[in-house]
């Protein structure tokens, strides 16, 4: 089963993200605590690229594809921003994040943490970040 | 949707959080916290039982705020918590850095 969704690049867009994501994560293999947790992810990746690829042009959009898949979800996030490789992104200390006061710098660590592989390319202007989430029975 | 109400108790500022903290809205918490601390506040309390979401962007203003909390002497605690959204602050940490309650009684007793 596949779901799509294109957002424009503002701030907005993200509870749009959300209820799109809250209709189409009905597996009854997720429990609630599991669905807030993709779902914050996919947000972080979103709000990453509105923010710092796009500068909150609403004249630019992203493309989110979810695909389900026996023993997987797979979120296929795609623009044509400034690329932003999270795989490259060293994850902040906690303790520095807090003693230079920063507001910055969380979302990655939680996208690294909940997401079970993700993966990223950029072809031809387009950038595609994969986020991936093994389901554990 | 957020929306937040602001109340005093026993001379603490309590900062109720209702709805969904995001990137479009987390400046709203930056502006309530900000002015608390500019009205000199020594007690800030987060009432957190009607949250139903938060992004990296509301956690960031919680941690932007933790270094000036500290110098100003400013007592931060937050209650309340749902599940779900608890989670979110352990899976980063937070709750080791940050004084979080499960009730408004275990907050203001502690």
């Amino acid at each position: 089963m596949e779901h799509r969704i294109t957002i424009y690049c503002q701030t907005t867009a993200l509870s749009e993200l959300r209820e799109f994501l809250r209709n189409t994560l009905t597996m009854p293999m997720l429990s609630e605590s599991e669905k807030l947790q993709i779902t914050l992810a996919v947000e972080e990746v979103c709000a990453n690229l509105i923010i710092h690829s796009h500068q909150c042009n609403a004249a630019d959009h992203i493309d989110l594809e979810v695909k389900e898949s026996e023993n997987k979800l797979i979120f296929e996030i795609k623009d044509q921003g400034i690329a932003f490789n999270l795989l490259d992104y060293e994850v902040p200390n906690l303790i520095k994040v807090k003693g230079e006061k920063r507001k910055g710098g969380l979302g990655i660590i939680l996208v690294k943490k909940i997401m079970d592989e993700i993966e990223f390319e950029s072809n031809k202007g387009t950038n595609t970040c994969r986020l991936i989430k093994w389901f554990h029975s | 949707m957020l929306t937040i109400t602001n109340t005093s108790e026993n001379g603490s500022h309590i900062l109720a959080l209702e709805g969904e903290v995001d990137a479009s809205n987390s400046v709203m918490i930056d502006e309530a916290i900000q002015k608390l601390i500019g009205d000199g506040s020594k007690s800030i309390v987060v009432d957190g039982q009607k949250l139903e979401y938060i992004s990296s962007a509301g956690l960031g203003v919680f941690m932007s705020y933790l270094e000036d909390f500290e110098e100003k002497n400013v007592d931060f605690k937050i209650f309340g918590l749902p599940e779900g959204v608890l989670e979110v602050f352990k899976i980063l940490g937070l709750h080791q850095l940050m004084n979080i309650y499960p009730t408004k009684e275990a907050a203001f007793n502690s």
